[in-house]
């Protein structure tokens, strides 16, 4: 993948040891070097500043009662209460963790189903491709606002669109944002509707599967089906794999809608306690924000750990056709 | 590739190709009718909204906008100029910082590049979600939080290249300029500075322009952040203000924040049109996410 090349590898010109020739090279390379720093310095400053610092910061916070109204140099350590607090004494938070990974589990596979359907179907070049990849990928650059989160919950009320065309069918709808057994599904179809953004990464992987293999294939009498599942899955694992270890940490951090369906409460009766809502909550509404940054920190090690665990498993159905790009 | 189409198309029956057209549409039709009801909504009068379940209104109600541009004591007006504001500046601080990052991690030889280099990759799946609470605490010891101009926060690390995925971006075009050409420029006595300058600078456009268009609109999609940073009226920007409609649940305002949500996304709709074939290959190259 792309994703895991250092940028050293073009091949450049001369040899890499001292130059025999020019007096002064050492210098040169001296004066690179401290350039080189010069123009990463901003950089540095944001990775100190605005990153490592912070997650220091928040580290420290994590063993403490701090609330944003008493000073710095005030708070109380507390060892591990407040993980002892979210581990055993708060269901809101177990129910937070269940409803993100539900969402999670269900909308990315769906999603990126949907993606590759559609990128199946688009695949053969001909005229008009490009608009539908353009009408596609629309929904992926609007769905993530504000506004068409609203648009959402209106959508799925209980006198919104979705119900008038069931009632062409008969069929009694629901609120279907106000009931707890709908309201995160109603979420997971707003996901499922930005299908467009994986499926325009699948469409570049499809084509560069080599047309010989298709051919190859059915020379050997396979059908499309079988082409399907020996040609184009293996050939795609490694744009499936990426696709999949993105959309599952973006699913993660689902915010936007969950607080607009619920004006930033995560009801109805919690339906829509995604993690990020649940931090914002105790952070910025209750101030507790000691345990909002232990909440924060087991986010992280959550999501280190599921990307780690993609990686390792990787090994076992990612194929890399050029004998391991990924090295 | 017109060979492949031939092969394809002599195999494949007409009608098997016709079917692939139908499902298309239908999805298409699925796919936008979202957009197309909220548009139609927004020119609905409030009892058309409760009773005509079709998409467009029997009766035209432009009224809707104008009410909801001023249905708050501060206009939209205003919520648009902070959104363009906290957006265009966020665009100059993205190419500018990024393109100096990328300029070093990906061009110059000094210590400790590639390990700086796979912090920067490691930064690259970090959830900003997380750094939230001690980031507010921070800028609000630093007094930065609320104030006369809230918007520091929200500026400061995307001058200070923290968005690594235009990091990565831009080092990735760059290993495509060839290295050639900064060494002639270094035989004829420039430095790196001069490099950077005449050579990296000028090539980059596209890098800078594709960066500029995510910058643009994902900083005006954005809520997290400015939610946060946020916290008086006159300083909102569009979508926090767009939350201020889900208070007043009455019937009569589903107009008006359906036009204002309208218009909140027509800016993001005219860079799509203008800019699509350049977004949709831009997440191509890079792996960016839309």
């Amino acid at each position: 993948m792309a994703l895991t090349t250092a940028p050293g590898r073009s091949p450049r010109t001369g040899p890499v040891g001292p130059r025999p020739t020019r007096r002064g090279a050492g210098r040169a390379r001296l004066g690179e070097g401290l350039a080189g720093y010069v123009f990463l310095s901003p950089w540095l400053i944001g990775l100190m500043g605005v990153t490592a610092i912070p997650m220091l910061l928040s580290l420290w916070l994590s063993f403490t009662d701090y609330d944003i109204l008493t000073p710095l140099s005030e708070v109380r350590w507390v060892g591990l209460a407040n993980y002892e607090r979210m581990f055993t004494a708060d269901p809101s938070y177990w129910h937070a963790v269940r409803v993100t990974l539900t969402f999670a589990l269900v909308a990315v596979p769906l999603k990126l189903a949907a993606a590759l359907g559609v990128a199946l179907l688009l695949n053969r070049t001909w005229r008009g491709v490009g608009l539908f990849r353009g009408l596609f990928y629309l929904p992926s650059l609007l769905g993530g606002s504000v506004a068409l989160a609203i648009v959402w919950v209106n959508m799925f009320n209980r006198d919104g669109a979705f119900n008038s065309f069931l009632a062409l069918f008969g069929v009694e709808g629901l609120p279907w944002v106000a009931d707890p057994d709908w309201a995160l599904q109603t979420l997971m179809v707003l996901a499922i509707w930005q299908f467009g953004a994986p499926m325009v990464i699948f469409l570049a992987g499809l084509k560069q599967v080599p047309v010989e293999l298709y051919e190859a294939a059915s020379v050997d009498g396979a059908g499309t089906w079988r082409k399907f599942r020996a040609v184009t899955l293996p050939m795609l694992s490694p744009v499936i794999f990426f696709n999949l270890v993105l959309e599952t940490i973006h699913g993660f951090q689902g915010f936007t809608a969950a607080f607009v369906l619920s004006n930033g409460t995560g009801g109805p009766v919690d339906s829509t306690l995604m993690y990020t809502l649940k931090l914002y909550i105790s952070g910025f509404t209750d101030l507790e924000m000691g345990y909002a940054s232990a909440m924060a920190w087991v986010f992280l090690l959550a999501i280190a750990l599921i990307t780690a665990v993609f990686f390792s498993t990787g090994r076992f159905w990612v194929h890399y056709s050029d004998g391991g790009d990924d090295s | 590739m017109t060979a492949v189409t031939a092969v394809a198309g002599r195999r494949r029956p007409r009608n098997r190709q016709a079917l692939r057209l139908v499902v298309l549409v239908a999805i298409v039709a699925v796919v936008l009718y979202p957009l197309i009801w909220m548009l139609g909504t927004s020119v609905k009068s409030p009892t058309e909204i409760v009773n005509n379940i079709g998409l467009l209104p029997e009766e035209f109600t432009p009224g809707n906008y104008a009410e909801g541009w001023t249905n708050f004591d501060v206009s939209f007006g205003r919520f648009f100029l902070n959104s363009a504001m906290v957006s265009l500046l966020t665009v100059v601080g993205n190419a500018l910082s990024c393109l100096l990052a990328a300029y070093a991690l990906g061009r110059l030889r000094f210590r400790f590049r590639k390990a700086w280099f796979t912090v920067m990759i490691g930064t690259l799946l970090l959830p900003g979600h997380v750094l939230i609470v001690p980031q507010y605490i921070l800028f609000r010891s630093l007094d930065l939080v609320g104030g006369d101009w809230p918007y520091l926060p929200l500026l400061i690390p995307h001058f200070l290249a923290t968005e690594a995925f235009f990091v990565f971006l831009m080092v990735q075009f760059m290993r495509g300029i060839p290295r050639e050409l900064d060494e002639a420029a270094k035989i004829d006595g420039a430095s790196p500075y001069g490099v950077f300058r005449h050579v990296i600078l000028p090539l980059s456009r596209p890098a800078l322009v594709t960066t500029a268009i995510f910058s643009f609109i994902w900083t005006w999609n954005d809520f997290f952040r400015q939610l946060v940073f946020l916290s008086t009226l006159e300083d909102y920007t569009v979508p926090v203000a767009l939350t201020l409609f889900i208070d007043s649940t009455s019937q009569s305002a589903v107009g008006p924040m359906f036009a204002m949500s309208v218009l909140s996304l027509l800016p993001v709709f005219l860079f799509f049109l203008a800019f699509q074939r350049m977004l949709v290959e831009g997440i191509n190259t890079s792996g960016l996410k839309g």
